[in-house]
């Protein structure tokens, strides 16, 4: 039993069936990495799990509770956090002011209404943030408009956002895409660490293949909305179901 | 001081001194010289600026913190006006229970238009508060309820007032205006005369001050606090918020009432100092009107709002009061057809027009100034300090406007 488990999920959009009958299961502090071409409807399952899409059939189950129905918020609040495909955080706000709201939303929950009180006098919360901060090897940058990072820092941000509120599995949707060498490497070296320090389990999407092989114990290959295979990533390398998928090798000889 | 930092306390001090000694500041040009009309130190405009000063003080709570541009704000405003004026025909001319009632009833029909209003957001949330005020216009102008009812509410076109005839079980003999707890009435005002100047010392004005002091503190409080964080995380990015387990809903609906109740109060106060409510005063002219002050001032700053409130009522009084003959008088020493000509030119900008200028006026602070008067005013102290600026410096600032907490 995985603490995710996703059973024949479907989700069509109009005419285009999205996700065919999707069944997948994460084991509890593993890295499982979703693969597959443009359209397999990698982003479709991911919106499936965080409550932004509601599958038309199926079950989703993380740690024995349904999480269908449900708002992205509540999820969250069940332990589930989510890094963005284009780093998501509040471009408006200071580094530490962005890692401050997290541990204000595991501390007071989905709402709290403290109007009167100073953000500075909230020590436990500022303490927190500076350590995670510490952690990310941020705290230099703490009073820095955070839109003005480079994308690297953003989202190594937004990873040490998600971690500040403990979840017990983080989604990552295309950590790595549009960065440069040296920031997809420090981020694969961060997410090595996290994945080794922590008591967390990982799910990523990815098209790197570099990636995934570096960092997954397990790959799901998605194609056409359908599961494909699911293996090691040294039996993934060399499956020629896959190779098909990415290559198309059936559809130019049809 | 009070629980705020150093430099908020300054701002609140600065503040108590400016509207302290308004009546001085105000009238800086002796009573019978040319320069007079520039004076503004009346005791009728005075309190405007102090009321609209917290009538845009709520609305860039909302506003400048979350970003939700309210276009109907001046319903809240119309509602705590008749709330006063129905506590005036029902006890009497006390106005607390009226400012009360002003209060909680501008919350209640703020926490309904809120709840439904903030279903959306951006340009639709805009035009559906607009629309809830527009109905609230129509609807307090033809009092509908009234002719419901078979009774008056609003009195419509005409205004709600108070008539002889009201039940006013509590008015004593001789109460005949606004006063606080039968103390002092609101019209009472005490004229300094010192040698060619004159200074009024108004007590309505001076009640106003003490609920504009309370009300700014109160911003301040709440732009520091927790809650105040996350309204700029609202601002900021609302997917990222509910995906980081918090529901925005409660939190743009929560400012949305105080916003609202900061409305209420100035209805309320504008009613305590003149005890009439008028249907114009829910108009969309009046919504846009405290938008104009809050984006001149400076939005989600905390003393751009009374700045921009101060800027456009000062401009609306005086503006308007310049007619032909004084402009004839001012370039008198001009040949005659070049007097007429540049009377000519300036004219529609003057009176009537003093919108035309006020529209310009506008137009050049948001070109040249995308951060209001206080924006300005920042440059103008930059300039002056003379400081060789880097990058990192830069950012201190960037940071500082958004009122970043300050390194420890």
């Amino acid at each position: 039993m995985g603490i995710l488990e996703v059973k024949n999920v479907g989700k069509r959009f109009g005419g285009l069936q999205a996700l065919g009958d999707v069944n997948l299961s994460i084991a509890e502090n593993s890295v499982h990495a979703i693969i597959g071409p443009n359209g397999a409807g990698k982003s479709t399952l991911l919106n499936c799990l965080v409550g932004k899409l509601i599958p038309d059939t199926g079950s989703v189950m993380f740690d024995g509770q349904s999480v269908l129905g449900r708002k992205p918020y509540e999820i969250n609040q069940m332990g589930i956090s989510r890094v963005f495909q284009t780093p998501e955080i509040f471009g408006d706000l200071s580094v530490l002011e962005n890692m401050m709201i997290p541990c204000f939303a595991k501390r007071d929950g989905a709402f709290g209404m403290n109007a009167i009180g100073a953000v500075m006098s909230q020590t436990d919360i500022i303490e927190r943030a500076e350590h995670m901060l510490e952690e990310m090897k941020m705290a230099d940058k703490r009073h820095m408009t955070a839109s003005s990072m480079s994308r690297g820092d953003k989202r190594r941000l937004e990873i040490g956002m998600c971690l500040s509120q403990e979840p017990r599995l983080l989604l990552l949707d295309e950590p790595t895409a549009g960065m440069a060498r040296a920031d997809t490497n420090n981020t694969i070296d961060l997410l090595k660490q996290i994945s080794d320090e922590r008591d967390i389990t990982i799910a990523i999407i990815e098209h790197d293949m570099h990636v995934v092989f570096s960092l997954a114990q397990r790959i799901t290959v998605l194609a056409q909305g359908t599961p494909l295979v699911e293996d090691t990533p040294d039996n993934i390398k060399g499956h020629p179901k896959v190779r098909e998928a990415y290559l198309g090798e059936t559809q130019t000889a049809a | 001081m009070l629980g705020l930092k150093k430099t908020d306390a300054t701002l609140l001090i600065v503040v108590t001194i400016l509207t302290v000694f308004a009546p001085f500041i105000l009238n800086p040009f002796p009573t019978s010289s040319a320069m007079a009309q520039f004076n503004a130190g009346y005791p009728d405009l005075m309190q405007r600026f102090i009321i609209f000063g917290i009538f845009a003080i709520g609305f860039n709570l909302l506003f400048g913190l979350t970003g939700y541009l309210s276009f109907g704000h001046a319903a809240f405003l119309g509602i705590g006006s008749y709330a006063v004026v129905w506590m005036y025909k029902l006890l009497d001319y006390n106005v607390l229970p009226g400012l009360v009632l002003a209060v909680i009833v501008s919350g209640i029909f703020a926490l309904a238009i809120g709840f439904i209003s903030l279903r959306r957001s951006g340009i639709y949330f805009s035009i559906l508060t607009l629309a809830f005020a527009q109905m609230m216009f129509a609807i307090s102008y033809s009092d509908l309820i009234g002719r419901f009812l078979g009774t008056t509410v609003t009195n419509g076109e005409t205004g709600l007032q108070v008539y002889t005839s009201d039940p006013q079980i509590l008015l004593s003999a001789g109460e005949t205006a606004p006063h606080f707890l039968g103390l002092v009435e609101m019209r009472s005002t005490y004229t300094l005369d010192a040698g060619a100047w004159s200074f009024d010392f108004n007590a309505g004005y001076y009640f106003c001050v003490v609920f504009m002091l309370m009300a700014f503190y109160l911003a301040i409080r709440i732009f520091r606090s927790p809650f105040g964080l996350m309204l700029r995380a609202v601002k900021s990015n609302q997917q990222r918020m509910s995906y980081t387990g918090l529901n925005t809903k409660p939190y743009t609906l929560a400012v949305f009432v105080i916003s609202g109740m900061y409305a209420g109060l100035a209805g309320g106060l504008l009613a305590a100092m003149d005890p009439l409510a008028g249907a114009e005063r829910m108009q969309w002219t009046a919504s846009g009107e405290v938008v104009l002050m809050t984006i001149l001032g400076g939005a989600g700053t905390l003393i751009g709002p009374v700045l921009g409130a101060g800027f456009i009522k000062y401009f609306e009084n005086i503006f308007s009061k310049i007619n032909d003959n004084v402009l004839h008088q001012w370039f008198a020493f001009m040949p005659d057809g070049l007097e007429d000509f540049v009377v000519f030119v300036i004219h529609p900008f003057i009176g009537k027009g003093w919108h035309l200028t006020l529209g310009l006026m506008f137009m050049m602070v948001v070109i040249f100034l995308p951060g209001g008067l206080v924006e300005g005013g920042q440059r103008i102290g930059r300039i002056f300090r003379r400081k060789d600026r880097n990058s990192s410096d830069a950012e201190l600032d960037a940071a500082k406007q958004r009122n970043t907490p300050p390194a420890e």
